[in-house]
């Protein structure tokens, strides 16, 4: 039951038919839009996520070309088939907008994403999080005498691996970048 | 004189007059005082001034509709923009090409919640083609001239350009159109000649195809309706179309269904859910057209020509996409069904054009005239009946009732003169639309065909079509209610008719002379025709008050997450349909 107390499936009442014709498999994209850096377009790229009702996982940008001032965006959302296909095609409409790929399914890719750990603790707890760290290729880049800022660099997975084992050591703060992407191969996406 | 220097405020109207614009509609205020000082000081570009923003966007959309140019508007800044709001997501939704221009606060204010500031670019981002906020002087003519490249290229739509007040007054380098950056937004407008092929050898070999066109074809231009009325007539296909479609292919012609839809014809909803290929050509598959999505047209393969990607695939998966302008593929299509030898599977197409009459027989449009008091359709049948042969003959609408019924019954032979709020449904769009019609056709016959509750919401424009002299014929069908909402709660609502009925409405006739325009009261259907006859011979405006029957319901109506073959044709149907539970969701 909807908050309405509409029955699922049901389009009584209603003006529109309520019952949701795409019931798909949910899968996981990772886009990469290439656009021009200019005031507002990530507005327009975040407000056709919201306004459209897709799911954003998470989102990353910077402009990677200075003089030609093209930015990149990388978002990994997810949704049916039929979903992914709207938003790449609704992407594409955006005038700023130059290029849409779905490094998905575009052929093999690599997608890193950057962590920064705060672990407070002493003793054993310290020297556990310490020796995970170094398990984990972590670099430290801040410490105190009871307090460690790590830097991981790796798949989303496996910065979520490591914030699970960093939980009871003592995490106080946790700031992720989000997924950056690329294809693999010469191939230029 | 590409390259000269002037002041922003000159450039906007140098801009405005290389880009070929003859008429803007607009209301001045303080932010965009400098332009009015321009406009004031030419003669090449004739300015409107509305009485409401909304009105002077609604009018460039009427206007855009009937000439297939873009429509104009300059507004000011806050309320002059948020004003515009409503006219803008009514272009987004029906791909009208409008550009509109706002003041905005000098650059230095912005984000100070300066007087009337608003954050005009993020308030109508979401309802714009595309929006700019113009910084720097040197930017404007470049900008201005890209908005008019991107409101008109592949699928058109409104536009937005907010100029601060103080690139108004700074001088900068004027850049002509020709001289501007030529913008990366360039849609694709030729179709894939292999899909288009696949097409063509299934329309050899259909039993049952037909043409299902859309608001695309006229968007396309002229050329596009022509190309598909050959197509018709050559295969000899049914054809039906949605309501920003009409006209596309003329009304008068032997090959034509009539509307689909929720209010559309029961030969056109049944042909469309009985059909085995379907040509979309230039509709996007609305709600109000396929009813229940998973019924729709079950036995049909179905081929979709959009210009526009996203159209392709979002409510209903096709077999056959084409992106690309229809003009276009009607062209490719046509060339390559000719080159391959002109073939339909004729015993087949003639068998299903005798299904079609069957149909056709019900005569779902039928209604009676009897009584004193006037049907609504009835008044709408003698308006055609009246103006039919007017040789330039231009129809508005409202939104609701009337607008269904004028579908119904008024028949249009040409395209883009037919100009009504399909997509967002804005009431009070029609009257500020035919005072944008007439704008750019000023010998021509523009009727506004309203329902008295849509009419009042933008009523004031009385004194735009007083004051530039427009012959505007304000045609409201007076029911004293918002008919289609009493219908639905009639249908839906168990008949509790909460806030649909219009109380306290004015006397329309004394409300035109208020305005001193000339006004007609109607009640008596013997009396209608001379009535209406006074009403195009009369020079000026014309509100006319035809009072009809207050409960009237308009069909045929797909109900709700119903498909096409559950069309209810009139109030005993409706009545059954509910006593049988569950036969009808409603």
């Amino acid at each position: 039951m909807s908050p309405l107390k509409i029955k699922k499936g049901s389009s009584s009442h209603s003006a529109y038919d309520l019952r949701d014709p795409h019931a798909e498999e949910i899968e996981r994209h990772t886009l990469a839009v290439v656009v021009d850096n200019e005031a507002g377009v990530l507005a327009r790229v975040v407000g056709l996520f919201s306004g459209r009702g897709y799911n954003i996982e998470s989102l990353t940008v910077a402009e990677i070309d200075h003089t030609g001032h093209r930015s990149r965006i990388t978002i990994v959302t997810t949704g049916t088939p039929s979903v992914i296909e709207q938003i790449k095609a609704q992407l594409g409409r955006i005038v700023p907008v130059h290029e849409v790929h779905d490094l998905t399914v575009e052929g093999p890719s690599v997608e890193r994403e950057l962590g920064l750990f705060k672990v407070a603790g002493t003793g054993d707890k310290r020297v556990e999080a310490l020796r995970l760290a170094d398990i984990f290729r972590v670099n430290v880049v801040d410490s105190t005498l009871e307090s460690f800022v790590f830097e991981i660099t790796g798949t989303p997975e496996k910065i979520d691996a490591f914030a699970e084992l960093m939980r009871p050591l003592g995490l106080l703060e946790v700031a992720r970048t989000g997924v950056a992407a690329l294809s693999r191969g010469d191939a230029s996406k | 004189m590409s390259k000269t220097q002037m002041t922003g405020a000159r450039m906007v109207v140098q801009a405005l007059k290389d880009q070929g614009v003859e008429v803007v509609f607009g209301y001045p205020g303080g932010a965009v005082l400098p332009i009015y000082d321009e406009i004031f000081q030419q003669n090449q570009i004739r300015h409107v001034l509305a009485r409401h923003e909304q009105g002077a966007v609604h009018a460039a959309e009427g206007y855009a509709r009937s000439t297939g140019k873009p429509g104009v508007c300059l507004v000011t800044s806050g309320p002059g923009a948020t004003n515009a709001v409503t006219g803008l997501t009514d272009a987004l939704m029906d791909s009208i090409p409008i550009v509109v221009l706002t003041g905005q606060v000098p650059t230095f204010m912005i984000g100070n919640d300066a007087f009337q500031e608003a954050d005009t670019v993020g308030i109508t981002r979401p309802c714009t083609k595309h929006n700019w906020l113009v910084r720097e002087t040197d930017k404007l003519a470049d900008t201005i001239h890209q908005a008019f490249h991107v409101a008109m290229k592949g699928r058109p739509g409104p536009v937005l350009v907010d100029i601060p007040k103080d690139v108004q007054f700074a001088n900068g380098t004027y850049v002509a159109p020709k001289s501007a950056k030529v913008s990366h937004y360039q849609p694709q407008v030729k179709g894939d000649i292999e899909t288009i092929t696949a097409l063509v050898e299934l329309m050899e070999t259909a039993k049952r195809p037909l043409f299902y066109t859309g608001g695309g074809v006229i968007n396309s231009g002229p050329a596009a309706s022509t190309l598909l009325r050959e197509l018709v007539e050559a295969t000899g296909f049914p054809i039906t179309s949605t309501l920003m479609g009409l006209g596309a292919y003329p009304a008068s012609g032997d090959k034509w269904l009539g509307m689909l839809g929720m209010h559309g014809l029961y030969e056109a909803n049944l042909a469309m859910h009985d059909c085995d290929l379907m040509i979309n050509i230039g509709a996007r598959f609305d709600d109000r057209i396929t009813g229940r999505v998973q019924d729709f047209s079950p036995g049909s393969i179905k081929a979709h020509v959009d210009i526009d990607p996203s159209s392709i695939n979002k409510i209903i998966r096709v077999e056959l996409p084409i992106i690309g302008d229809v003009g276009h593929v009607l062209e490719d299509m046509l060339r390559l069904w000719k080159s391959r030898g002109r073939k339909t599977d004729n015993a087949s197409v003639k068998r299903w054009w005798r299904q079609i009459e069957e149909w056709r027989a019900v005569d779902c449009l039928a209604f009676k005239q009897e009584g004193p008091v006037i049907k609504p359709q009835y008044a709408l049948a003698r308006l055609e009946a009246l103006t039919k042969d007017h040789p330039s003959r231009y129809i508005c609408t409202e939104v609701g009732q009337h607008q269904m019924w004028a579908a119904q019954y008024l028949n249009f032979d040409d395209p883009n003169r037919w100009m009504t709020s399909g997509g967002l449904g804005t009431m009070g769009y029609g009257f500020p639309a035919s005072i944008g019609v007439q704008m750019a056709h000023p010998d021509a016959l523009v009727i506004n065909v309203a329902g008295e509750a849509s009419w009042l919401m933008n009523m004031q424009e009385m004194g735009t079509a007083m004051q530039y002299r427009l012959p505007v014929k304000q045609f409201i069908l007076n029911n004293e209610r918002l008919g289609m909402v009493r219908q639905w709660q009639e249908l839906l609502h168990g008949e509790r008719y909460s806030e649909s009925w219009s109380e306290s409405l004015p006397d329309f006739v004394k409300l035109a002379e208020a305005f001193g325009a000339k006004g007609i009261l109607c009640s008596d259907p013997t009396e209608l025709d001379d009535a209406i006859m006074e009403m195009l011979n009369h020079e000026g405006p014309v509100i006319f008050d035809c009072l009809v029957a207050k409960h009237e319901n308009c069909y045929p109506m797909i109900p709700s997450g119903e498909p096409h073959n559950k069309m209810l044709l009139g109030d005993a149907s409706t009545k059954d349909a509910i006593g049988t539970k569950g036969a009808v969701m409603v």
